[in-house]
């Protein structure tokens, strides 16, 4: 029996907007980083930086006492660029192979803040678990005032993260196609390749930190990696490359979102989930259907195979 | 001071079992690191730890059963799928290495907390037991735990020692492996599958996110040192005894800080900052490749140089 005067439940309360729009802020922000990172084969590099971030944030946090974004911000980035620097350092000096190189890096500078953390673990705010995988759900109760709207502050955060990364893209443009397929063709044309990288680097850095509250270290890697390597599966070309990521970005978010809602479980887990299973679906299909288009130009060229001609004899 | 004692004479009994296991389990990872890193597989065992969280979700639901052999069987057989999986996805779509491993871990991860969350809603869910895999909890073991530990990484060690030989020609050599006749492509899947087995086999101590850490960093460390695989695989072992020996027992010894309530200093970060300390010294002091050797021959070339300048004036 149900009441009337009671108004229905809408299927999505106003928090989950938020919240869902929040998602789709980080998974679009950090797609579009990451699809220079999967053009550049630094993809580990991203995962890497995404978990060395930790000593740098737990340290801001630690001298400041709060959870301003700012503080974590800066330590985090240092800590992010330190990462790429150190690893490559490692690479040319202990002769370990990139990828080697890069598991000592993230698993020590982890380790170090996960220390720091449990010393600091007083003041609870931080918890280790956190990290790993974020709190998207307690998104919506921490708002600012954004020209008289409440917005939850995470969102008005990422919001404005996309916004500076589409900037510096489309300003940066011609540099980071260059460096990223061509880099010795590039140097020769005068552009700054070390510059750009450490540009990439510094952006991958602040944007894990800025989606690392809501969906935590390790599932960023998710929204960074996964619609760049989804869209490159599709297409050869850049730029479409680029919308198509933005586009899987969006429609991942929305529907792990969904999904989680519906399932009452983490939503932050369940767009890392979508990922995966969005790029597995997607490599899927392109093989088949790459599979199927060799085996039917094959059909064709017998079909089409030149007939010997009797009269030519 | 006194306690410290008594833990480094390893006269507490359950105190020795814990740390006997975590340290056979260094030598073993560290043995199986090597192979894997001179392999170019370094961080496979990453992938494969991320992906026994949700192994150790699903045997959870499955197996009524909460012992550590169930979980760590379910975490084996989800860190093989995942492995079985990047290496379809190589074969099948022109998929690069690192996106498939970096999308990997974060899904799999994701997976693993969409599951744990959702055992965490059930009535009778207990989360405890799951939230230790996440950063390990090696002082708290039970001895019946450490025996099963023991035993992984003894029968890991045993198959590498045995198969030293024919491990070294495939990674310095895999095609005249091929031309000798050996089994590569077995030898390649057993190295994986033992690259599971201690990974598994380091959830419960090490957690995680670090496990990967006592693969990678012994052997990182190795190479510094020397370049022949007997002498590799003997400095790398034991240094990861050494590392799980100092960690464990730092963790265990040193005071927490005033006012934490979160445990004080974590037993398997603690290990990792260990290994972490070893692997700096081995880069600066290594005697032919180190990093401070190499200062002073520059030096002493410049100063030559120098020197024959004076002269032939």
């Amino acid at each position: 029996m149900i009441d009337p005067s009671i108004p229905p439940e809408p299927w999505l309360s106003n928090d989950d907007l938020w919240t869902m729009a929040t998602a789709v802020l980080a998974s679009v922000a950090c797609g579009l980083v990451g699809c220079w990172l999967v053009l550049r084969r630094l993809s580990l590099l991203g995962d890497a930086i995404s978990h060395a971030v930790l000593p740098g944030i737990a340290g801001a946090f630690l001298l400041t006492g709060t959870r301003d974004v700012l503080p974590m911000l800066t330590g985090a980035t240092v800590i992010g660029i330190a990462t790429a620097f150190i690893s490559s350092a490692l690479g040319r000096f202990g002769r370990v192979d990139r990828d080697a190189a890069l598991g000592v890096t993230f698993t020590s500078l982890f380790a170090l803040g996960v220390v720091m953390m449990s010393l600091a673990a007083r003041q609870v705010d931080l918890d280790p678990g956190c990290v790993l995988y974020g709190l998207l759900e307690f998104v919506p109760f921490d708002t600012v005032d954004l020209l008289g709207v409440q917005v939850p502050r995470a969102g008005a955060w990422l919001g404005g993260a996309l916004v500076i990364d589409v900037i510096l893209m489309m300003a940066f443009f011609k540099e980071l196609r260059a460096t990223s397929f061509d880099p010795a063709h590039a140097a020769t044309l005068g552009l700054r390749v070390g510059l750009v990288h450490l540009g990439l680097m510094a952006a991958v850095a602040a944007n894990t930190v800025v989606a690392f509250e809501a969906v935590g270290s390790i599932l960023v890697v998710a929204m960074l990696v996964a619609p760049g390597a989804t869209a490159r599966l599709w297409t050869d070309r850049l730029v479409p490359m680029l919308w198509l990521a933005s586009a899987i970005a969006v429609s991942t978010a929305i529907v792990g979102y969904l999904a989680a809602l519906e399932l009452n479980t983490s939503a932050a887990g369940m767009i890392a989930t979508m990922s995966m299973v969005g790029y597995l679906g997607s490599a899927g299909i392109v093989s088949a259907r790459g599979a199927l288009r060799r085996s039917a130009s094959r059909a064709s060229a017998v079909l089409t195979m030149p007939q010997p001609r009797s009269d030519r004899l | 001071m006194a306690e410290l004692l008594r833990l480094m004479s390893l006269q507490d009994s359950s105190t020795r079992v814990v740390m006997m296991s975590t340290a056979g389990l260094a030598i073993a990872a560290a043995l199986v690191g090597t192979l894997a890193m001179l392999r170019r597989r370094a961080l496979v065992g990453d992938a494969v730890a991320h992906a026994s969280l949700p192994g150790i979700c699903l045997a959870w639901f499955v197996a009524g059963d909460r012992s550590l052999a169930v979980l760590l069987l379910g975490a084996l057989v989800l860190g093989l799928a995942c492995m079985g999986t990047m290496a379809l996805l190589q074969r099948l779509a022109r998929t690069r290495e690192d996106a498939t491993t970096a999308i990997a871990i974060s899904g799999f991860f994701g997976l693993g907390i969409v599951l744990s969350r959702m055992i965490q809603n059930q009535p009778s869910g207990n989360r405890a037991g799951l939230d230790g895999f996440l950063f390990g909890k090696a002082a708290s073991a039970v001895a019946s735990d450490a025996w099963l530990v023991l035993a992984v990484a003894g029968i890991v060690v045993v198959l590498v020692l045995g198969l030293r030989k024919e491990f070294g020609l495939l990674c310095f050599d895999r095609d005249f492996a091929v031309g000798l006749g050996r089994p590569v492509h077995r030898l390649d899947g057993l190295l994986l599958v033992l690259v599971a087995l201690v990974t598994v086999a380091g959830l419960p101590s090490v957690g995680v996110v670090l496990v990967v850490a006592l693969l990678v960093i012994p052997a990182a460390a190795a190479r510094c040192w020397s370049s022949s695989l007997g002498a590799m695989l003997a400095i790398s072992a034991l240094i990861g005894a050494a590392s799980a020996i100092i960690g464990t027992g730092l963790s265990a010894v040193l005071p927490p800080p005033s006012g934490a309530v979160g445990g004080g200093w974590p037993t398997g970060p603690m290990i990792v900052l260990t290994a972490a300390v070893l692997f700096v010294l081995s880069l600066l002091l290594a005697p032919e490749r180190g990093v401070l050797i190499a200062m002073w021959r520059r030096h002493r070339r410049r100063a030559a140089d120098a020197s024959i300048v004076r002269s032939a004036r």
